[in-house]
Order: C-alpha cells, then structure tokens, then sequence
C-alpha cells in the first residue's frame, strides 16, 4: 500500500484553514447516529470524547484505570509550549515550528509540525476557560519559563504539576459530557483488540477488569489514545499500567507503526537503586532553568558533593553547548550523561547518576524564589530519597520516557486502517526523532480538543449510508473467541517464571541494545535475546487465578506479551536506519565530536512497518522539506 | 529486612474477608511499599497462590490510584504521602504491618484491597466543570487573575482524588475533597456564573453517596498527599449560606 499522508495544499500557513475549508460537516442531526468508541481518557482521549461529545457524537470512552482521572497524561510535570510572544522575545509560530522540526532533528512533516505551532495558542486560551490555575504574575497576566532546545520562554505551567492540571480540566469537562448522556464512560475496561469489517474499523474487544468478563463494543469509529509504550523497558518514567497492546493489536490487525524505535530518555529521573525497583521516577526539565548539571572532574571521586571544589567540577553540559548550557535538548542531554557516566565520571552509590545543583540559583534568586517555583519538586525528591535538595544537588540520571514512535498517521490522525484513528502520544505525527520539553502536552491536547474533531466528519460522512454492523455481526464473537483463547493460552502455561522476572529481563536486554545509543552487532544480539525471551515466555510463565475474576496478573501477563513482540520491531527498526538522528544514535554514525550524523540522502523518511504474520515489513513515507532545508543541527 | 504483612483478602464484593498473615523475607529499605507488595506477590505466584489484588498506577504520588491503610492510617505512618511513596525504610527490620483496604460504605470494596471510589466520580459529574464548549474561549490574557487568588485556585486543584480524607473520617465524609473541587472552580472568574448552582449539585450529590458529616476533627487534613487545607470546608459551609440565599 503507497502511504497518502494528506497533506493539504496551499502555503505552509494556510495547509489547515484550507484543510478545514474543504473538508465533510455532517448536520446535527446525522451526528446523534454515529457512535465513536475513544480508547483511553487523558489528555488527548478525554478532550477527544467530550468535544466529540459537544458536537453531537455519541461517545463510549474507555480506561483500564478506576477513573478517567488517573490517565497518565495526570504526571507531566513542568509545561505546555505556546506560541503566544507573551513574554514579547521575539516568538512566532514559525519559530515554535521551526524549533520543533530542528527538535526532531528533520524526521517529521513540515505540515504537521507547522500545524501543532499553529494551533498551541487557542489551546492556552483553552485551558484557562476550563479553569486551569496556570501561573501568574502580580498583575494578573500569565507567566512563562524556558524549556529546553529553544531560547525563547513559551512554557506555560502550573505549578509542577501542569500534566495533573490540564487533565483534570479535561477529566471535568468529559464529566460533564457524562452528565448530560453523550459520553458513556467505561472504566476499568482494558482493550485487547480491533473488530475490522470490511477492512474497516468497527468496534473494539474489551476485558472488563473487574469480573474478567469479555465484551464486544461496535461503533462507526475508533480512537486510541493510549499514550506511550516505553513501558517495555520496564523502568521507565511511565506508570506501570502503561502499555502498547491496543496499538500492538491494532498493529496486527492492519495498522502501520512508524518509527517504533524513536524512543526519548529523560536526561533528569531519579536513578535507579536496586532490582526491585517498578518505575524511575521524573523530575522535571523545568528544574534545567535553575539548576546546574555537573559531575566531579576527578573519576571516581568518592567526596561528597559539597566538598567538591568549583574548580573540579565539570559543568559539561555548559562546557560542551554553551549556547544551551543546561537547557539543550533532551536526547542531547541524555546522551552527554552517559557519557560522563561511562568514562567513570558518575556519581550516587551505583555510580549511575549526574548532579542537578541549585547553589548559585539559590545564591542568585533566594531560597524563596526557587522554593516558590519548584517546590513540590524538592518536597517530592525528599520524600523518595530522603535528601534536602536545597542543602545538597539532586542526584540524577537519564530513563526511558517517551515514544515518539507510534501508529502511523494522516494528516488526519488516522491511521492505515480506515476508520481507525491514533491521537497523542500513541501517534507518530509531529516530534520527529526528538520531542521538545512540553511539547507532548500541546500535542497530545490539540489532537484531542482541535485536530480530530475537525478531521473525522471526513470519513464519518462517507459511513453515514453504509451499514453499521452491531456486535450480533459474526466477526465480533469470532474475535471476541479469539480473545479468549489468547487468555486461556497464557493461564495454561503454568510454568515456573513470574511476569515481572521476563519483564526484568526483556527490560535489560532493551536498556543495553535499544536506548540511549544502538549499534548494530548489539541490535542484532536483541533481535535473538527476544526471540529467546518470547519463546521462554509462552513456555514458562506462571500466572495463578482464572480469567473470571479480577486478576492484576493475568493483565500483567497480557500486557507484556505484547511488549515483547513490540521489543523486536523496535530493535528491527533501529537495526534499519543507517543513520544517528534525534534519540536515535547509532554508533557507527557520528561526528568526531560524538555528535549524531543524520544521512538525508538515503534515510530522509518515515519507516512505516506492516504486519505480516509475525514479520514485518517496511514501506517508507519519504519527508518532502519545503519551507525548511535540514541543516545539522547544533546547539552549540 | 523481613517484616510480617497482615492484608486484608477478600474474593469479591459479596463475600466475606480476614486478615491473612504473611512473613515476607528479602525486602530492603530501598523498595517503595508498593514494591514490597510486589514481591510478595512474586512469591505468592511461586507458591501457586492467587495474588493480592490491590491499586497504583503512577507510583510517583500524582494520579491517586494507590491507597491503603497501613498499620491503622491511611497511607501509611507519615503525613502527607502517597502509599506509593512510602519507603520500606520507615519500618525496622521484624515489624508486623497490617495493611487494610480504605473503609467506608461509600467506597465499597471491589476484592482484597481495591475499593470502588467512582463516588467521587459521580460528585464531579454534577458540576466540577466549567460549561464551555471547546473552540469557545477568548484569549488567554483577556480576564486578569491575581497571582493570591490563582495561587489559592491551584491550592485546591491540587487534590489527587485518592481518598484517604474519606478513609481517615470517622464519619467517612468527602467533604475535604468536594470543597476543594468547588473552590478550586469558584475562586476562579471562569467558574463564577455556576458557583451556587455547582455548590447545590456537587453537595446534593455528596451527601446521596452516603458519606457522612464533617466534625471538623481535621483527620482529613493530615493524611491528604496535596495538603489540602481544612479551610476549604469552612469556606464551603460559608458558600451554603450565599447558595441558600442566591439560588
């Protein structure tokens, strides 16, 4: 199949208003007989749902969580990017665009790109009507600050705690859509797979959590917006419900992930401290405003930190990008800690970590300032390690974070299957091979608020006079046994491992092979280590209970199965492109600075993977730059 | 380190539960609580026992999955912290911790220490929003708000929504969360055209989910993770008042 991405006509500025201008509206009327099932209630499903919901749609909406509140969207912390020019320094939506191009390290559409600029100014305006408290200044107008990999200030926040805002905005807002009828929220409902219909997408299989019970949903129209997958390294930044199998299964059924392998590690976690840790915890990039990142200049220096002189500390990130000092892009600041890290420079017990400093911050500003702007951050690292942050640095290291891979997409957010459509994190639409910070609020929102509810009328239109097969239709409860069976095979197993131990261990292999940087013997090496894994899995895993009852494990089990076979595409991916660009390093390419050496000629494209019983196939949408030549991009 | 969990199992909502003891050995002072569980529970499969059923998600104190009583307080023995964020470090070596799910009427339990909250979900539908369409708003910066009065708005947003206010009253009673969800909307411009009617909605939907009444002994207060402040129930009683005689 050729990849059509859509892409309107017209200049760059105009693409969306020319898009909007042509596209289907379909009447009020017709709109109440149209059902649309959202899979997933953060950011970009719940604004999904309820606008969907305003417009007249009717809406099911479906989490694995408690509640719609709990989506992780709830954990971003520092911002969201506008282009507003508030603070009056020189910003402009063509700077936002071409600073999130350059981010991505040229791997995304200019269109795309272009459009999430355009449209991040109504989204602020946006979030304030739905009563997010975003900062202030004295007078009353709103505040910004820095993110990295740009020099302007265009992040708005809340506090530390902007994730948790603006999805409790969202949350209240589907709340009220629950209220009136137009949204029926599910749950507690985990998705474990795609009905087609005639090769289009009509319904979805879910288990219901609490009684195990398995549940055909049709509908004109399915969403996923099941955010991230970087839950397959196992320690991650991610919640730990977190998980691919919605895309996986959608994957399976016809959908084509792009770019599986562009995965961001955060360079500021906090580092890992022993085996038996389930998560890395995030300390926000905005902390990169005020706080310095350094490791001892001597190796393996065992002083503490404060008795470490300033002439032997080494401020590398300053030293080596002194245009972005502390604040260059994340991939790049990830990077450059590993590096130090390996050459023996890492502090912390396990030698694994890189300080976060705020004495000159504290010594510039006040302790009042820093504790106004970050606090919550200081309160919360004291309370997992026990340290004072204002007395001593921050302890930190890089961890797996965000998938700027994904399903591919139109410019329509929807994805090779007709009638199947991906927003926000789950996509792979506008970040390219490298997310800018709070960037992935923006996205994620407009994709749910403004994008899709504009975009899928087009296909809603057409479906209008075509049937619309109800779960009584064969091919539900072909599915539907499917799903059972899939269920069945894993309780069988009855084998000797627990979930978590294969876990552990597909994390390791991903976490030396498949992260910060890849080479080819290594990937190589992946690609059997989790053909071994896979095998082992279906062989011994042991998961107790039964289907019928709430059972945590099995959902464990059910997930993982899935990663697993996501782990090989991603190392398959990384292993095809010859090239180091945005997160994604290869070792063999780079620059004799160390930077990454991106290949235009030949890898200037999207890789799109087709399913193909258990292999996978590669179609390539090559990127046309219009408006924009790659250049290398230096942050130096 | 080794410690003897006492957790509380129950199959289903229906049927009747106890407390059942377990000595975990090979913990250490590192892991999170919730890791603790998580290997127990590795031993547990091992054993070819079912799993203690019991709540996370984020395991970073935000999303308010997590919650249980522990050793008798609602997550657990310090104040304001998440169960995800308590350290094994806070207990010696040879403790017994009793670990029960939240308890109230209102949050019924679902199996061992997994209760039904969407209670509060339910409050929120009836008006814990501000009724505007997407693609209605005028520019951001159009309608000032003063950094006290947007700082306070973002003090009662901060609610994480896990329960432990609820589970900590004697009375059971929400009225820590329901305030704040009130206040956080009706301190704020946007939210004024439906404070009262929001307040009558959310407090009539309050008290139909069966919590109970608000002593003010600030048992709340002390377990809340976001540190929610009691004055958010004195400023709610002071709106019913102005509701009684607006609406």
């Amino acid at each position: 199949m050729k990849l059509n991405s859509k892409i309107p006509e017209g200049r760059l500025e105009d693409k969306w208003k020319n898009y909007q201008v042509k596209s289907q509206l379909i009447n009020p009327a017709n709109k109440k007989k149209l059902n649309i099932i959202v899979v997933g209630s953060g950011l970009s499903g719940a604004g999904a749902a309820a606008t969907l919901a305003e417009l007249g749609y009717d809406v099911q909406c479906f989490c694995y969580q408690d509640s719609a509140r709990r989506a992780h969207s709830v954990a971003a912390q520092g911002g969201i990017n506008a282009a507003k020019n508030y603070q009056h320094d020189g910003d402009s939506i063509y700077r936002m665009f071409y600073d999130t191009l350059k981010g991505g390290d040229f791997r995304s559409r200019e269109a795309n790109t272009y459009r999430l600029a355009e449209l991040s100014a109504p989204l602020i305006d946006h979030f304030v009507q739905q009563g997010v408290p975003f900062a202030r200044e004295y007078g009353g107008v709103l505040v910004n600050r820095s993110f990295g990999g740009v020099q302007v200030q265009r992040t708005f926040y809340a506090r530390g705690q902007t994730g948790q805002q603006l999805l409790v905005a969202a949350y209240s807002q589907l709340s009220k859509m629950i209220r009136a009828k137009k949204v029926e929220m599910l749950p507690r409902h985990e998705i474990l797979d795609i009905v087609l219909i005639d090769g289009k997408a009509k319904g979805v299989i879910a288990r219901d959590l609490r009684t195990g019970e398995i549940k055909s949903f049709a509908a004109d129209a399915v969403v996923l917006a099941t955010g991230g997958y970087s839950r397959v390294f196992r320690l991650s930044t991610l919640a730990i419900g977190c998980n691919g199998s919605a895309i996986w299964k959608a994957h399976k059924r016809g959908a084509y992930f792009a770019a599986p392998s562009f995965t961001q590690i955060h360079p500021t976690a906090l580092p890992q401290s022993s085996d038996a840790q389930s998560k890395l915890t995030l300390m926000s990039e905005s902390l990169r405003n005020d706080g310095r990142i350094w490791v001892p200049e001597k190796k393996d220096d065992d002083r503490k930190a404060i008795d470490i002189p300033e002439e032997e500390r080494d401020y590398y990130l300053e030293r080596r990008y002194p245009s972005f000092g502390n604040l260059a892009p994340r991939d790049i600041a990830s990077r450059a800690a590993k590096e130090r890290i390996d050459a023996g420079h890492g502090v912390g017990q396990l030698r694994n970590a890189v300080y976060l400093d705020f004495k000159h911050a504290i010594k510039t500003f006040g302790k009042d300032v820093i504790e106004d702007r970050y606090g919550n951050l200081f309160s919360m690292y004291e309370k997992i390690t026990g340290i004072n942050a204002y007395k001593e640095p921050m302890k930190i290291s890089p961890a797996a974070h965000f998938s700027m891979g994904g399903l591919w997409v139109d410019y329509e957010l929807m994805t090779t299957i007709p009638g199947l459509y991906a927003i926000g994190e789950c996509n792979y639409s506008d970040h390219g091979a490298n997310r800018l910070g709070a960037n992935s609020l923006l996205q994620t929102s407009i994709d749910g608020y403004f994008i899709l509810p504009n975009t899928i009328n087009n296909y809603l239109e057409g479906e209008l006079k075509e049937n619309h097969p109800g779960i009584e239709h064969p091919e539900f409860s072909k599915i539907e046994n499917e799903v059972k069976g899939h269920i069945k095979k894993i309780l069988m197993v009855n084998g000797s491992r627990t979930v978590d131990d294969f876990h552990r261990e597909l994390g390791k292999v991903m976490w030396q092979e498949c992260a910060m940087s890849r080479n080819k013997k290594g990937l190589a090496r992946a690609i059997v280590q989790i053909k071994t894994i896979r095998e082992e899995f279906w062989r011994d895993v042991k998961v107790t209970g039964n289907e019928n009852e709430m059972n945590t494990e099995l959902e464990k089990a059910l997930r993982l199965a899935d990663f697993i076979d996501l782990a090989a595409l991603m190392c398959k991916d990384a292993l095809q492109r010859d090239e180091s660009c945005g997160a994604h390093f290869r070792e063999e390419y780079q620059t004799d600075e160390g930077e990454a050496l991106r290949n235009d000629e030949d890898f200037a494209y999207v890789s799109s993977w087709e399913y193909n019983d258990g292999d996978f196939i590669l179609h390539k949408e090559q990127l046309e730059f219009e408006y924009e030549q790659p250049t290398v991009r230096n942050y130096k | 380190m080794k410690v003897t969990f006492k957790i509380w199992r129950q199959d289903s909502p229906e049927s009747k539960g106890a407390l059942k003891i377990y000595e975990t050995d090979g913990l250490t002072e590192d892991m999170s609580f919730l890791e603790a569980l998580d290997h127990l529970n590795e031993t547990l499969v091992l054993n070819n026992e079912k799993v203690i059923a019991f709540e996370y998600d984020c395991r970073e104190g935000i999303c308010g999955q997590c919650g249980v009583f522990i050793n008798g307080r609602a997550h657990g023995p310090h104040d304001h912290l998440t169960t995800c964020q308590l350290h094994m470090r806070s207990f010696k070596d040879g403790d017994t911790i009793v670990v029960e799910p939240w308890r109230a009427s209102s949050f019924p339990i679902v199996k061992d220490l997994v209760v039904d909250r969407s209670a509060f979900d339910r409050i929120i539908e009836q008006g814990g929003y501000i009724t505007a369409k997407t693609g209605t708003a005028p520019e951001a910066n159009a309608i000032l708000i003063p950094k006290e009065i947007s700082d306070s708005a973002m003090d009662a947003a901060a609610c994480i929504g896990c329960g432990a206010c609820v589970a900590a009253c004697k009375n059971a009673s929400a009225a820590l969360f329901t305030s704040a969800k009130i206040n956080h909307l009706n301190k704020l411009p946007q939210g004024y055209p439906e404070e009262h009617k929001r307040f009558s909605d959310m407090t009539a939907q309050m008290e139909l989910e069966g919590f109970g009444s608000c002593t003010f002994t600030a048992a709340c207060e002390v377990e809340c993770p976001a540190e929610i402040s009691i004055s958010n129930i004195a400023e709610m009683n002071a709106r019913y008042m102005k509701a009684k005689i607006y609406s």
